[in-house]
């Protein structure tokens, strides 16, 4: 194990790597040199490899039963993978890279691998919270933080280890605007503690422009694009960037499209009034909101992290019954059904409200792209031509038909996004509630989705979406409700244990 | 991870995770060794008194040795009904005879159930897990990689929750809620398996990236040492099993299971 | 350490290796856990379906144990490695147990026996063949293992009748429950994508 300390040096020459099991060669002919201390911004298309270089970099590709490599690709003169600690991984899913319960026991993981002596241990543990801004104490849960701490956490875990290099894969991808900051600015700090070399792939280009010193681009072959200063680099490659889906700074342009402002003939679909959501069982309710949604429009519910967004998202689809207040569908969204939507039985929603989740994969149930469209439909018990036909059409629609018989696991980001809303238009339901849908997309699949809801408004549906992205509502012409901030609220049974205390402090104090 | 997070409260809590294992072992595999009321009825006396001084919230032991307490007379019962039979037959039916043999048999079942159950869920409660990982590791010395990877794993627990909750509301958004609730689990189960797979090989990528699994000596952050608090638990534990014993054997129904 | 050697070379070696990468842990150890929150609810679940099985026909409860036996036979057949067996069952076990059962420690020594029915097997096709037949097999060494251990511990003074009702079914439960049942599920999971990583995953998906 390496005992070197300070930045490292990254050198690649005609390096290339293919996994095992494929064809094509994800990553060929990688020229490259990186200085101790250089801050490098990697950009480049989904698919073009920038994940497979960073794992390189870090040396957990795998051996020869995981790929095949080509060339020499070393951090400080030796092959990365005899270098573990050396670098520091961050990579995009926060839940998936806390290893233990308790948080200086997570912090300290990293440590105890290199053989660092106990004294020692705990001394850098506690240098490194505070490094990252984590004023909590040593044995707070860790499955009670937000996913901006615990990425923070996983940061000074790395801090613990004294990296030469530091690297992040995408570690802002799948965090609120909040959590994002937060990230930027706690890679910020463990860079002025240990001025270690920085390469980080992402596609927010604003959040990391001003801490990085370089740009690198890659093509959809894994080939250098183009290098050099951020200033230089983003303006000249603009198309490519575009291409590559990128959000470049002040580059979004969105024109509303279609009708916008709800027409006075338009027929209110569903009332929530003094509406108050709690998960069961929970210590937080979130509300009281009062929401009217029409045919042919876009909401777009926006509100702090942990006010209970998705949570409202859940009650107003009829999932998960409300707290208190009512939600009442009208004679035009529930036509001969009961006035409150959680009281419909299941193959009712069908066709009166589609819930479109946060995460794609809680939601599919078949084997096949195809399979998986015709579900809601033969959940409807309609004939097989009727089924192929509403499948076969949305295949079409929303550009998943060369991807029919493929299994909905194995398709990319955006793609399985665009298949959860495929399945819940299926059956044509008049309203669609969507829960976080431009959650870690990239500016293209953003766009493309944006012209989807688009769409689908004009065509007379109701779209409400809660989200964070402030772009959201501009670019739907959406009207816009505000959640108000979560309380707390005292059940008979509220749990006692520590787990329940922390969630109050994390959520209340809203870090 | 509320279904697996320890009380803390008590004496118990501080004793070694490995010695509370130990104990539950020695007492188990004593018990299991013979088929008699005796043994098992002072073992289960004395287990009570200890569960007493371990000052343990009478609400959680009631509530995870329900289970227990409803499943041992079952199972005596049963005992009792299809037993081997012996000395004068009470009542026959089809292939049901209850006899002398069968009923204390059946005692037997019952109260050896109860008397290997108790102290292992009393014992258990109170086992954190990163302090069991961190003991076997370093006390009884199994391999680093192999404890702490399954400790990794366990920790995942937790979310399978929010997920299978997830899981159960986006079947009813997809309109299939409505009946065949067994198909139904046995799919969802399967969507949690991969998303479980997935996460757990994410995961595998980071602790290999902080440095897990490479060659070299380990340190421990938390140093995990037996005791004399532990030895006395331990040295109890084979005071209940020598106890029950000796009471069995000088009472002649010492009845060694694979006689 | 020395600096890596070949500069346009392939490498090609491919060694076909039995030492536990730390993916090979992480998800057995995933599986495991699992399979453990399984038997729990299985253990839930079993009473009321196994009391009236038991009832009208003693012995032939054997046949609801093949939920618990499948834990090995599929850490096995996604892990191929030695000992994946064993180790799967031992820590489903241990979550089981950890969770409280009605069963408390004796979970433990299930898990043990019944992984080990599993490992024998697999350990006699030299883990190097994971097809399903030898997953069935593998399932009903599973279940010969349990039945010895259940028969001496929850049934000892159980007539002969019983005894053989109940070895064969739970051998037969195994063989296709676990056995089948596990080789189903693994390429299942495969077809996701989600064991790109191990040679099971490779096997079923074809070179893109």
């Amino acid at each position: 194990m390496s005992s070197a300390s300070g930045p490292c040096a990254i050198r690649a020459s005609g390096w290339g790597w293919r996994h095992a099991g494929r064809a094509r060669w994800a990553l060929t002919d990688i020229e490259l040199s990186v200085e101790p201390g250089e801050r490098v911004l990697l950009l480049g298309a989904s698919g073009s490899g920038k994940s497979t270089l960073l794992s390189a970099f870090a040396g957990v590709l795998g051996g020869d039963e995981e790929g095949e490599e080509r060339g020499t690709l070393s951090l400080d003169g030796t092959d990365p993978s005899r270098q573990r600690g050396r670098s520091g991984l961050l990579m995009q899913d926060p839940d998936a890279q806390v290893v233990l319960a308790r948080v200086g026991d997570d912090v300290a993981f990293g440590c105890e691998n290199l053989g660092v002596p106990r004294q020692e241990i705990w001394s850098r543990v506690r240098h490194a919270l505070d490094a990252v801004g984590l004023d909590l104490p040593l044995d707070h849960p860790t499955e009670a933080l937000s996913g901006g701490q615990k990425q923070r956490l996983a940061l000074a875990g790395i801090l613990a280890m004294r990296p030469g290099l530091l690297l992040l894969d995408e570690p802002t991808a799948n965090l609120d605007p909040d959590g994002v900051i937060e990230v930027r600015d706690a890679v910020a700090a463990v860079l002025a503690d240990t001025g270690a070399t920085l390469v980080v792939v992402e596609h927010r280009v604003d959040v990391w422009r001003d801490l990085v010193d370089r740009v690198i681009v890659l093509d959809d072959d894994g080939a250098v694009l183009a290098d050099g200063a951020p200033a230089i680099v983003l303006a000249d490659s603009d198309s490519a960037l575009r291409q590559a889906g990128v959000w470049i700074p002040g580059a979004v342009s969105i024109e509303p499209a279609g009708e916008h402002r709800r027409s006075a003939d338009a027929e209110l679909l569903i009332e929530a009034q003094a509406l108050t959501v709690a998960r069961r069982r929970s210590t937080f309710v979130g509300g009281p909101v009062d929401l009217a949604v029409y045919e042919r429009s876009a909401t777009v519910v926006t509100g702090a992290n942990g006010s209970g967004k998705s949570t409202l998202a859940l009650t107003l689809g009829g999932l998960i019954p409300e707290h208190a207040g009512t939600v009442h569908a009208r004679a035009a969204l529930r036509g001969d059904a009961s006035p409150s939507p959680i009281r419909w039985r299941s193959r009712q929603l069908l066709t009166r409200i589609g819930s479109v989740f946060q995460s794609p994969e809680h939601q599919f149930i078949a084997q096949t792209v195809r399979a998986e469209l015709a579900v809601g439909p033969r959940a409807l018990r309609l004939g097989p031509v009727e089924v192929a036909r509403r499948v076969d059409e949305l295949l079409v629609r929303l550009r998943l038909d060369a991807l029919a018989d493929a299994n909905p696991y194995t398709l990319s980001g955006g793609q399985k996004r665009r298949l959860s809303v495929a399945t819940a238009l299926a059956t044509r339901p008049k309203m669609l509630v969507l829960d976080e849908p431009t959650f870690g997309q990239d500016a293209n699949t953003w766009r493309e989705l944006v012209e989807i809801l688009g769409e689908l408004r004009d065509a007379g549906h109701a779209i409400v979406a809660v989200s964070h992205d402030a772009l959201l509502a501009p670019a739907l012409n959406a009207t816009e409700w505000s959640m108000p901030r979560a309380r707390a609220y005292d059940h008979d049974d509220a749990a006692t244990g520590p787990d329940a205390l922390a969630a109050r402090v994390v959520r209340g104090g809203g870090r | 991870m509320t279904v697996l997070s320890a009380v803390r409260v008590g004496p118990l809590a501080r004793v070694n995770p490995v010695a509370k294992l130990a104990t539950v072992l020695t007492t188990s595999v004593v018990l299991i060794a013979t088929i008699d009321w005796v043994s098992a009825a002072v073992a289960l006396a004395l287990e009570c008194v200890l569960l007493l001084a371990a000052r343990l919230p009478l609400g959680v032991v009631v509530r995870r040795t329900l289970p227990l307490v409803i499943a041992a007379p079952l199972a005596g019962i049963t005992t009792v009904l299809y037993g081997q039979t012996s000395g004068h037959t009470y009542w026959q039916w089809w292939l049901v005879e209850v006899s002398d043999g069968s009923i204390s048999l059946g005692l037997a079942t019952a109260l050896r159930i109860l008397a290997i159950g108790v102290p292992a869920i009393v014992l258990f409660i109170t086992i954190d897990p990163t302090d069991l990982a961190d003991g076997l590791a370093q006390i009884v010395r199994l391999p680093a990689r192999f404890v702490i990877g399954a400790l990794a794993g366990l920790r995942l627990v937790g979310l399978f929750v929010e997920d299978w909750r997830a899981l159960e509301l986006s079947r009813r958004a997809r309109g299939v809620a409505d009946g065949g609730a067994a198909r139904r689990t046995v799919g969802q189960t399967f969507a949690l398996l991969v998303l479980s797979i997935r996460r757990g090989s994410k995961l595998a990528t980071a602790m290999e990236a902080r440095g897990f699994g490479a060659d070299g000596p380990r340190t421990w952050a938390r140093h995990s040492q037996l005791a004399a608090r532990d030895w006395g638990v331990f040295g109890l534990g084979i005071v209940v099993a020598a106890v029950s014993v000796a009471v069995s054997v000088a009472t002649g129904s010492w009845n060694f299971v694979f006689a | 350490m020395h600096a890596t050697t070949a500069t346009n070379q392939v490498k090609t070696r491919r060694t076909r290796t039995l030492r536990w990468r730390v993916v090979d842990i992480v998800i057995a150890s995933v599986i495991a856990v699992a399979a453990g929150v399984i038997f729990w609810v299985w253990d839930q679940a079993s009473n009321p379906i196994g009391a009236p099985i038991e009832a009208a026909l003693p012995g032939f409860q054997g046949i609801i144990n093949g939920p618990w036996l499948f834990a090995g036979v599929l850490g096995g057949l996604i892990v191929r490695k030695p000992g994946a067996a064993l180790y799967v069952e031992l820590v489903a076990a241990t979550v089981s147990a950890l969770m409280v059962t009605q069963w408390g420690a004796l979970t433990l020594l299930s898990g043990l026996v019944q992984g080990l029915g599993a490992e024998v097997v697999f350990a006699l096709f030299l883990y190097a063949n994971w097809r399903w037949w030898v997953a069935m097999i593998a399932g009903a060494g599973a279940g010969v293992a349990e039945s010895i251990l259940d028969l001496t511990v929850w049934y000892p003074g159980a007539k002969i009748e019983f005894v053989i009702a109940y070895a064969v079914g739970t051998t037969l439960s195994g063989f296709v429950i676990a056995g089948l049942g596990s080789w189903l599920i693994t390429r299942a999971l495969a077809r996701t994508g989600a064991l790109s990583r191990f040679a099971a995953g490779r096997e079923t998906t074809a070179r893109v």
